[in-house]
């Protein structure tokens, strides 16, 4: 299984999704599989252990359990560890499965030659992804080590690495520090079949990373303090006195900076400079990042805070409370309510480049799609997979009209930053 | 003799005591030739001395590297208004904790080594703690309970409080890193103190001053290097740190830099911030120098003879005000974070946070931990050595070069060492033996200002009369100096062993890959909001590093200065 430990898995993880790796494997053994760049595909039995086999059908059989009381979602966040799978097989779970998988044919990883290893680094937190680690490893039998660490740290190690890179796969926390690395040229172009399975707008315009997830920014609020009818329509409203004092905000932080730069280039660069210094003539509460603010908002420190919408949920989840917390959209069209990814990239000094395709495929499998949609609350980037309880469909988002290629211009917004003294 | 300005009078009183006695019964604070004929150190000290300051000027030659890179827009950089602003606050930051800490932890090692206050081990332990608690989570329970709406106010609440003043800024920062680095002041100075001789304080008693004039007028002057090299850590940890101005907001270099990498992913920048910070932590360096008192003075007893065992001040009912000081910093530096920690812990306990896997991370913590502090006393020994017995400019300045890496934020350290290990030793990339190294550059100020300050206090004539006796330089060296400087020696040790079990940034570039320590097992929790599940291994972390902590208090015998 690799370096990954089973504490790592969340008790509250171990329902349905579980569930899907079976069915998943199960469908790359038997469904023709799209063209890929591994045509050697072997047998999804033989590359996975006999152990995590037996683990995993176990886990399939709890999660059709939960899936017939039509608990969903939200009964499996209240699992708890007793209903963790059994070692031993349950002589159900060969049965219940098929049903399952003739219900629903779900694609998974694609198994690559058994030998592979790769070398992960991810920007993104071990307790979002680590999951889906060894789901990986048993659908496709490749042995995945994974460095985590901070986005920007990690992106700069890879520079600093250069050719020696031990990395094959780079997975950012947002599409930046992805753009910092492809314009240094070390990504590899990825497939334009890999490509074509998301959304344009999710993906690098010259096909060097893609997304695995999008988030869209919000005004998270307080309604013990605040109602959804004194919020504004549009972001540029608070720069209204009135708001003096309310509102918390993440200069510094990655998704923040990508709003600004979608301020600047839908509004114009002195619209959002007087944005800016309209904001922070209302002394805004500073973070850096937006879980902080999110909290703060929630213990009744301040009313509003502009931050990614998965916040509200992430918090409460952890805390496992539920706060006095609601996600404001703004209108339609309002740069307030970008949308961005989080995504992956294969490194141009890749020494396993065939297995690190293996897992942006993976990724952007179903079934790590609906991990994404159900355990991190966030938006798939591919069609067909339901959303987390609560949020409102990609297609209904107000989202301005804009490219996530026209958002390159970093140096920009953090001059303009500096220039308005807020970092 | 008398008159009514303290420091002439303080000079007198030296005066008076070359006059009293003959140089060789009576030990005299006053300047003494060091080199005594010899024509400079010899290859044993002078060689590894080098080489570990070489070793230690990696991290500078990586900025040049990276900050040329920038060109013209070094100036960019640097003249950038924030630039000042950011140097501006970050030299309060450093001077306001090094007072702090210096007047928070004096009383405290006097406390513990020289009076008869009640569970002076435990208080001594206790007090040395906080040194462990990783900045973040420090920083966290600040917030947590002193937070506009913290625990705090909400104990409050009933008196109709409904929010605290904010903690955040200069005031939540310097509070905040004051409590968890007066450690280093602290541990320095009852090193001091045990290296004291204390017949010079009682020749003060004999002429007739009482304790508090003898203590300012005598032992505190004596304790100078100690609280200079305490402070200056704790001065150069709080430029360095990053947890607690981000969790306190407060904009300080260490930001800016960081923001370099992560928002902008500009390594050029960054590298020329981190050269300007180098700059400051010259600066600090050199006030650290002046304060350290005078270039050539002796700390060690001069004549003959050996140093008693102090005898300890009895408190009499100064007893309750000394607990009650011991217990409210105590309370404030260990207490809060680990009250914090425990309601974390109890909540994710509750929630079912499991707690296997963590084992392995804390043998991991320990291991690392071990191999750094004793490679880092190895380190220090010689350039100690040079500094202390062959005064003279390049003993000096390897000592000093040891901490121009100290001030740099551990992310600019940890990407030298990716830089150097994934171009230039290969093999050794992410292997513990490079991640070893990259910790001891990192720490190694620590080990080498408590060795600097054990060696003073060791007369060098000990060492002379065992090479008369037949020994060579390395085995006088070992048989007569080590074992007298062994205490200070342990508790540099010490020093580099806590800090490597929380150091995060070099840990999670540089170990082998899914190598989980505790500090990256709490960082991950933290990462994500998951307080419940930090709790346990940041527990851990404060449980395991209070071992060597406990060891070095309860070996708490005093060294003897002199002689032996």
């Amino acid at each position: 299984m690799g370096p990954f430990r089973v504490w790592e898995i969340p008790s509250n993880l171990v329902g349905i999704d579980v569930g899907v790796v079976l069915v998943g494997r199960k469908s790359s053994m038997t469904w023709d599989r799209e063209p890929s760049l591994t045509p050697d595909l072997v047998d999804g039995e033989t590359s996975i252990t006999r152990r995590g086999l037996v683990r995993w059908a176990g886990a399939g059989a709890a999660a059709l359990a939960f899936a017939a009381q039509g608990a969903g979602h939200l009964a499996a966040q209240e699992q708890t560890p007793e209903a963790q799978p059994d070692p031993e097989a349950d002589p159900e779970a060969e049965g219940t499965e098929i049903v399952e998988y003739e219900a629903t044919p779900i694609e998974g990883g694609t198994p690559v030659d058994s030998a592979g290893e790769l070398t992960v680094y991810s920007g993104r937190n071990e307790n979002l992804i680590g999951p889906l680690i060894p789901r990986f490893e048993a659908a496709t039998g490749v042995d995945a080590e994974v460095r985590y660490g901070d986005t920007g740290e990690l992106a700069a190690t890879i520079l600093d690495e250069g050719d020696n890179t031990p990395a094959s796969l780079f997975f950012s926390q947002d599409a930046g520090a992805l753009g910092a690395l492809a314009k240094e040229g070390r990504l590899a172009p990825l497939p334009q079949e890999i490509l074509d399975r998301v959304d344009p707008r999710f993906r690098s315009p010259d096909g060097v990373w893609v997304g695995t997830s999008a988030r869209a920014r919000v005004a998270v609020y307080n309604p013990e303090m605040i109602t959804e009818e004194e919020l504004p329509d549009s972001v540029l409203e608070f720069t209204d006195p009135k708001w003096k004092g309310k509102l918390g905000w993440a200069p510094t932080n990655g998704s923040f900076q990508a709003f600004v730069t979608a301020l600047r280039v839908v509004e114009g660069e002195d619209a959002a400079r007087e944005w800016l210094e309209g904001v922070k003539a209302n002394e805004p509460k500073t973070f850096d990042g937006n879980g902080a603010i999110v909290r703060a908002v929630a213990a009744g420190e301040f009313p509003v805070g502009l931050v990614n919408h998965y916040y509200l949920y992430e918090v409460q989840e952890q805390d496992k409370k539920t706060y006095p917390l609601a996600n404001h959209f703004f209108a339609k069209g309002d740069p307030g309510s970008l949308i961005n990814v989080a995504g992956v990239g294969v490194l141009e000094d890749a020494d396993d480049p065939e297995q690190a395709l293996a897992m942006v495929e993976y990724l952007l499998s179903l079934e790590a799609q609906e991990y994404f949609a159900e355990e991190t609350f966030e938006y798939p980037v591919i069609e067909g997979v339901e959303l987390a309880e609560g949020l409102t469909p990609l297609e209904d988002l107000p989202s301005p009209e804009i490219d996530l290629s026209d958002l390159n211009d970093l140096q920009g917004t953090l001059a303009l930053l500096a220039e308005v003294g807020i970092i | 003799m008398l008159t009514l300005r303290p420091r002439a009078e303080r000079l007198t009183i030296w005066r008076g005591f070359g006059r009293a006695g003959t140089e060789h019964a009576w030990p005299a604070w006053r300047p003494v030739r060091r080199r005594t004929g010899r024509s400079g150190p010899p290859a044993i000290v002078w060689v590894p001395a080098a080489v570990v300051a070489l070793g230690m000027t990696l991290p500078l030659l990586y900025l040049l590297v990276r900050a040329s890179e920038a060109g013209a827009g070094v100036w960019d950089v640097v003249l950038r208004p924030r630039t000042f602003v950011v140097f501006r606050n970050t030299a309060l930051l450093a001077f306001g904790v090094a007072v702090a800490t210096s007047v928070l932890a004096v009383p405290l090692a006097w406390l513990t080594t020289r009076t008869d206050l009640p569970g002076r081990r435990f208080w001594a332990t206790a007090a040395a703690l906080p040194l462990v608690v990783p900045s973040y989570v420090g920083a966290l329970a600040m917030v947590a309970a002193l937070g506009p709406q913290g625990l705090l106010q909400r104990a409050l609440a009933p008196l109709g409080v409904e929010r605290l003043p904010e903690i955040y800024g200069l005031f939540g920062a310097w509070l905040t890193l004051t409590l968890f680095t007066y450690p280093y002041v602290f541990l320095s100075v009852r090193a001091g103190l045990r290296g004291l001789d204390p017949a010079l304080e009682e020749a003060t008693r004999c002429l007739g001053h009482g304790s508090w004039r003898s203590f300012f007028g005598c032992t505190l002057p004596q304790l100078r290097p100690s609280i200079a090299a305490g402070a200056l850590l704790a001065a150069l940890y709080a430029v360095s740190d990053f947890g607690v101005v981000t969790l306190l907001r407060y904009d300080a270099f260490t930001r800016a830099i960081y923001l370099q990498y992560r928002a902008s992913f500009d390594r050029a920048s960054a590298a020329v911030l981190a050269l300007l910070l180098v700059v400051f932590a010259a600066a600090l360096l050199l006030a650290e120098g002046r304060f350290r008192g005078r270039r050539g003075a002796a700390y060690h007893r001069l004549g003959s003879g050996a140093a008693r065992r102090a005898r300890p001040v009895p408190l009499g009912r100064w007893r309750y005000p000394a607990l009650a000081y011991c217990a409210a910093v105590v309370a404030l530096a260990l207490g809060l974070p680990l009250g914090v920690l425990g309601y974390w812990f109890e909540r994710g306990v509750a929630s079912g946070e499991a707690l296997d896997g963590l084992r392995t991370a804390a043998i991991h913590s320990v291991s690392v931990g071990v191999w750094a502090a004793t490679v880092a006393t190895l380190a220090a020994l010689p350039v100690a050595t040079l500094a202390v017995r062959y005064a003279g400019r390049a003993g000096a300045l390897a000592e000093r070069v040891c901490y121009l890496g100290y001030a740099l934020p551990g992310v600019t350290i940890a990407l030298a060492f990716v830089f150097l290990g994934a171009r230039y030793l290969t093999p050794f990339y992410q292997t513990l033996p490079l991640l070893i190294v990259a910790y001891v550059v990192r720490f190694l100020p620590q080990a080498v200002g408590a060795a600097r300050l054990s060696l003073l206090q060791i007369s060098p004539r000990l060492e002379e009369a065992a090479r008369t006796l037949g020994r060579s330089q390395l085995g006088a060296t070992a048989a007569v100096t080590v074992p007298l400087a062994r205490p200070g020696l342990a508790a540099g040790a010490a020093l580099v062993f806590l800090t490597v079990m929380k150091e995060l940034p070099v840990t999670l570039l540089l170990s082998p890959t899914g190598y989980d320590t505790l500090a990256t097992a709490i960082w991950t929790a933290t990462g994500t909001g998951a307080f419940g599940r930090a709790a346990a291994p940041a527990l851990l972390l404060i449980a395991v590093s209070a071992v060597p902590t406990l060891l070095l208090v309860l070996r708490d015998r005093p060294a003897g200065g002199g002689g032996a």
